[in-house]
C-alpha cells in the first residue's frame, strides 16, 4: 500500500529524514518509536504534505501512485490521514461542519454525491459511539477548548468518519487517560481491516499492548534504524534507547 | 476660510444653490438649510489634513462632475441583487435616493409609517428632532445634506408598536449618467416600539457612477428596541458617504450591524451612537470584506453620557487585493457616565499581501468607577489552520471560505436576524 523509498527531508536546509525507507501493505500496523526529535513527526507531516517540508530525495507511492505529486487535500482524498501530535484550535469552525465538508470533498474526488443529512447524521452517531466522543464536543467549534485528550479523541474521530486507507497516528496515546487509551484503540482494531493500514507513532509500549503492530521500527537520526516484531517495542521500554544508539553511532563512525 | 473652491462639485453646488435652495417648505426648515448652507460655504469638504479625514480622500470624488438633483430615469430598475432569500419584509424602495412608489409595499399597520422625507416636514416629531442630533457634528457633509437634500425616508414605529416583520430598505443607483445623490432619512422608534431595520445598497447593472451623501437620525425612546442592518453590496460605479447619528433614550436598546462587500469603490460610514439616559445599551456589529482597489471606513463614535449604561462594540475587516479598510472607533465616556461598561474589539485579517489596515481605538474617559476595554488585532491567514483542514481532504479554498467565516463568527453570531445572517455569510463565501 504505502512504499516509502531513501526519503531525504528538511525544513530550513536542516536535513531532518535522511534516507527513510518503509513498506507497508493492506491490513498491516506499523509502530514507529525513537527518541525524541529523531524526526517522527515529520516523517507524519511529509506524508499529509505539508510544505514547510522539503523533500530532496526518494519517493513515496501509495498504491503505486506518487504522493508527492499532490496537494495536501488531494493526499487526504487518496486516503491519507494524519492524526495530529498537536491538533490546531479554529474558533469560529464547527466540528460538524467542517466534517460534513470534508466527507463530501474526498466522496465529490471519488466521484460520489454528497451524504444525505440523514446518512450523514447516522455516521457522526455511530462513530461518536465508536469512540466514545461527546456529542457535545462533536457540536463545538473545532479543539476550541478541548482538554488536550479531547483533542487527540476528536482525532480519532475524525479517523473514524473519514476511513482512510492509511491512519498516521502521531503520538495520539500522549495525554489520554487509562481510559481513554483503551477507547481509541478499541475504535482503532475495530476500524483495522484488509483494506487499510495504519502507522502508529509513540513513546510507550504500552499502547502496543492494545493495539498489536505487525511491526515495530525505532527511527534514529532521520533513519529506520532497527526494525522487528512487537518484542522490539518491550526490548525497547526495559533497555532505552541507548544501546541501539551506541551500536548505530558505532556503525557510523566505523 | 475657504479651502475647497477649486472642487469641481463645490463650485458646482455653491452656483447652483448660492440663495436658491431647496423650499417650499415650513420656514423653520429653510432657516435650518440657510444657516447650514451657510456651514458648509465656511468650511467646504474635509481634506486628509482634517484628523478625521486623515485616511481618506474624497479629493478624486469631488473634482468630479455630476448631475445634481437628476430627475429618476424613467427605464427599468433591477433590484435583483438586493433580494435576500426567505426575508418576509416590509419592502420599501429608493431609486436614486426618491422613493419609488411602484416598487415599494403598501405598509398598512397600525403604528407603523413610512413616508418619503418631504411628506413628513409637518410632523411635530419631525419639528423635534431633524437636524438636532447630525449636526451637532462638524461632519461637512452632514451640514451640506441638510441644506441639499430633496428625498429620503420617513419612518416612525409608534408607541408601544411590535413590528411584525421587518422593515428592507434598498437604495438602489439606477442614473444612466453620473449623480451626486443626497438621501436624508428620520427613523423615530416610539416609547417601548420595537423595529427591525435592513438597508441594502445596491446598484443597477447599467447604472453610471454616483456619489451618494447620505444622513439617518435615529431616535430611539424610551425602552424602544430597534434591531439595525447595513448590508453594503453596491458596485464598483458607487460611493457612499453614510453618516448615522443615533440618539437613545433611557431603557432603550440599539443594536446596529455594518457589513461592506466587494464592489463599491469608495464607503465612509459614521456611525455616532448618543447614549442619551441612563441604563441605555448599545452594540455595534461590523463586517467588512474588501477586494480589488476598494477603499472602506469606518468611524463610529460611542457617547456615554450618564450612568449606567453598557456598550459593545465589535468590527471585523478582512482586506483582499489592494484594498483599504478604516476603521477608528471612539469612545467617550463623559464625567457623569459612572459604571459605564464599554467594550471594543478590532480584528483585522489582511490576505491581500498588498492591501491595508489603518485602526485607531480612542477612548477618552472622564469618569473613574467604570469598566472599559479595548483591543486590536492584525493577522494574516493562520497558516496551521489551513494545512489541519487541507489534511482533511478539504480544498484550498474552501479551506479559506470556512477561516473567513470562523474569523467573522465573533461579529455574525450576534445577528439577531438568522436569515439575515445566513444571507451575510454567503455574502462573505461569494466576495472570497
Ligand atoms: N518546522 C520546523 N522547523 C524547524 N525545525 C523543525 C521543524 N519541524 C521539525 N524540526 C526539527 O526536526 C527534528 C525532528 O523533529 P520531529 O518533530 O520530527 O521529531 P519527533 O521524532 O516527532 O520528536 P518527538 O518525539 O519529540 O515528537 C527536531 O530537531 C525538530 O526541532
Ligand atoms: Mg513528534
Amino acid at each position: 500500500m504505502l512504499s516509502i523509498k531513501n526519503l531525504h527531508a528538511s525544513v530550513d536546509d536542516k536535513e531532518i529524514l535522511k534516507g527513510l525507507s518503509l513498506e507497508v501493505k493492506a491490513g498491516e500496523v506499523h509502530a514507529i518509536m525513537g527518541p525524541n526529535g529523531s524526526g517522527k513527526s515529520t516523517l507524519g507531516n511529509v506524508l499529509a504534505g505539508r510544505e514547510a517540508y522539503e523533500v530532496t530525495e526518494g519517493e513515496i507511492l501509495l498504491d503505486g501512485k506518487d504522493l508527492l505529486e499532490l496537494s495536501p487535500e488531494n493526499r487526504a482524498r487518496e486516503g491519507v490521514f494524519l492524526a495530529f501530535q498537536y491538533p490546531v484550535e479554529i474558533p469560529g469552525v464547527s466540528n460538524i461542519n467542517f466534517l460534513k465538508t470534508a466527507l463530501n470533498e474526498i466522496r465529490a474526488y471519488k466521484g460520489l454525491p454528497p451524504l444525505e443529512a440523514r446518512e450523514f447524521l447516522n455516521r457522526v452517531k455511530e462513530k461518536q459511539k465508536l469512540v466514545e466522543f461527546d456529542a457535545k464536543l462533536a457540536n463545538r467549534s473545532l479543539n476550541e477548548g478541548f482538554s488536550g485528550g479531547e483533542k487527540k479523541r476528536n482525532e480519532i474521530f475524525q479517523l473514524a468518519m473519514l476511513e482512510p486507507k492509511l491512519g498516521i497516528l502521531d503520538e495520539t496515546d500522549s495525554g489520554l487517560d487509562i481510559d481513554a487509551l483503551r477507547i481509541v484503540a478499541r475504535g482503532v482494531n475495530q476500524l483495522r481491516s484488509q483494506e487499510n493500514a495504519f502507522i502508529v507513532i509513540t513513546h510507550y509500549q504500552r499502547l502496543l499492548e492494545y493495539i498489536v503492530p505487525d511491526f515495530v521500527h525505532v527511527l534514529y537520526k532521520g533513519r529506520i534504524v532497527r526494525s522487528g516484531t512487537k518484542e522490539l517495542a518491550l526490548e525497547l521500554e526495559e533497555k532505552g534507547y541507548d544501546w541501539i544508539k551506541e551500536t548505530v553511532d558505532a556503525e557510523k563512525a566505523v | 476660510m475657504i479651502t475647497q473652491v477649486s472642487d469641481s462639485l463645490y463650485s458646482q453646488l455653491i452656483k447652483t444653490y448660492g440663495g436658491n435652495l431647496p423650499s417650499a417648505e415650513p420656514r423653520s426648515l429653510d432657516e435650518i438649510r440657510k444657516q447650514a448652507f451657510e456651514r458648509f460655504k465656511s468650511t467646504g469638504f474635509p481634506t486628509v489634513k482634517n484628523e478625521d479625514w486623515k485616511y481618506t480622500n474624497v479629493q478624486p470624488l469631488i473634482s468630479q462632475h455630476y448631475e445634481l438633483d437628476a430627475e429618476p430615469s424613467l427605464v427599468a430598475v433591477d433590484l435583483d441583487g438586493a433580494n435576500i432569500p426567505q426575508l418576509d419584509a416590509y419592502r420599501v424602495v429608493l431609486v436614486d435616493g426618491k422613493y419609488h412608489a411602484g416598487l415599494s409595499d403598501t405598509v398598512d399597520m397600525p403604528g407603523l409609517s413610512i413616508m418619503p422625507i418631504d411628506q413628513a416636514f409637518e410632523r411635530l416629531c419631525f419639528a423635534k428632532y431633524f437636524a438636532e442630533f447630525a449636526d451637532k457634528t462638524d461632519n461637512p457633509f452632514v451640514t451640506l445634506n441638510t441644506a441639499l437634500f430633496t428625498a429620503g425616508l420617513f419612518i416612525e414605529v409608534g408607541k408601544n408598536t411590535q413590528l411584525s416583520k421587518p422593515i428592507h430598505v434598498i437604495y438602489v443607483s439606477n442614473a444612466r449618467q453620473p449623480v451626486f445623490n443626497q438621501v436624508r432619512n428620520l427613523y423615530v422608534i416610539s416609547t417601548f416600539a420595537e423595529a427591525e431595520i435592513v438597508e441594502s445598497f445596491v446598484t443597477d447593472p447599467q447604472a453610471a457612477r454616483s456619489l451618494n451623501n447620505q444622513v439617518t437620525e435615529i431616535v430611539v425612546r424610551e425602552g424602544a428596541k430597534f434591531q439595525h442592518y447595513y448590508l453594503q453590496t453596491a458596485a464598483s460605479q458607487g460611493s457612499y458617504l453614510n453618516h448615522t447619528e443615533v440618539y437613545q433614550e433611557k431603557h432603550s436598546l440599539y443594536n446596529n450591524y455594518n457589513c461592506t462587500f466587494p464592489g463599491p469603490a469608495f464607503v465612509r460610514n459614521n456611525i455616532n451612537v448618543r447614549l442619551g439616559d441612563s441604563e441605555v445599551e448599545s452594540h455595534l456589529y461590523g463586517v467588512t470584506l474588501t477586494a480589488d482597489n476598494q477603499f472602506v471606513d469606518n468611524h463610529t463614535i460611542v457617547d456615554h453620557i450618564h450612568p449606567h449604561c453598557e456598550s459593545y462594540e465589535w468590527y471585523k475587516n478582512i482586506t483582499q487585493d489592494t484594498s483599504t479598510a478604516v476603521f477608528n472607533g471612539k469612545i467617550f465616556v463623559r464625567p457623569d457616565a459612572q459604571k459605564t461598561n464599554a467594550f471594543q474589539q478590532n480584528n483585522n485579517m489582511l490576505i491581500g499581501e498588498k492591501s491595508a489596515v489603518y485602526t485607531k481605538p480612542q477612548l477618552e474617559i472622564f469618569a473613574d468607577d467604570v469598566k472599559c476595554s479595548h483591543g486590536c488585532t492584525i493577522g494574516q491567514f493562520d497558516n496551521e489552520a489551513l494545512f489541519y483542514l487541507r489534511a482533511r481532504g478539504i480544498s484550498e479554498a474552501q479551506a479559506r471560505v470556512l477561516l473567513v467565516h470562523a474569523f467573522a463568527f465573533d461579529v455574525t453570531s450576534r445577528f439577531a436576524n438568522t436569515v439575515v445572517r445566513e444571507y451575510v455569510e454567503h455574502l462573505v463565501e461569494e466576495g472570497l
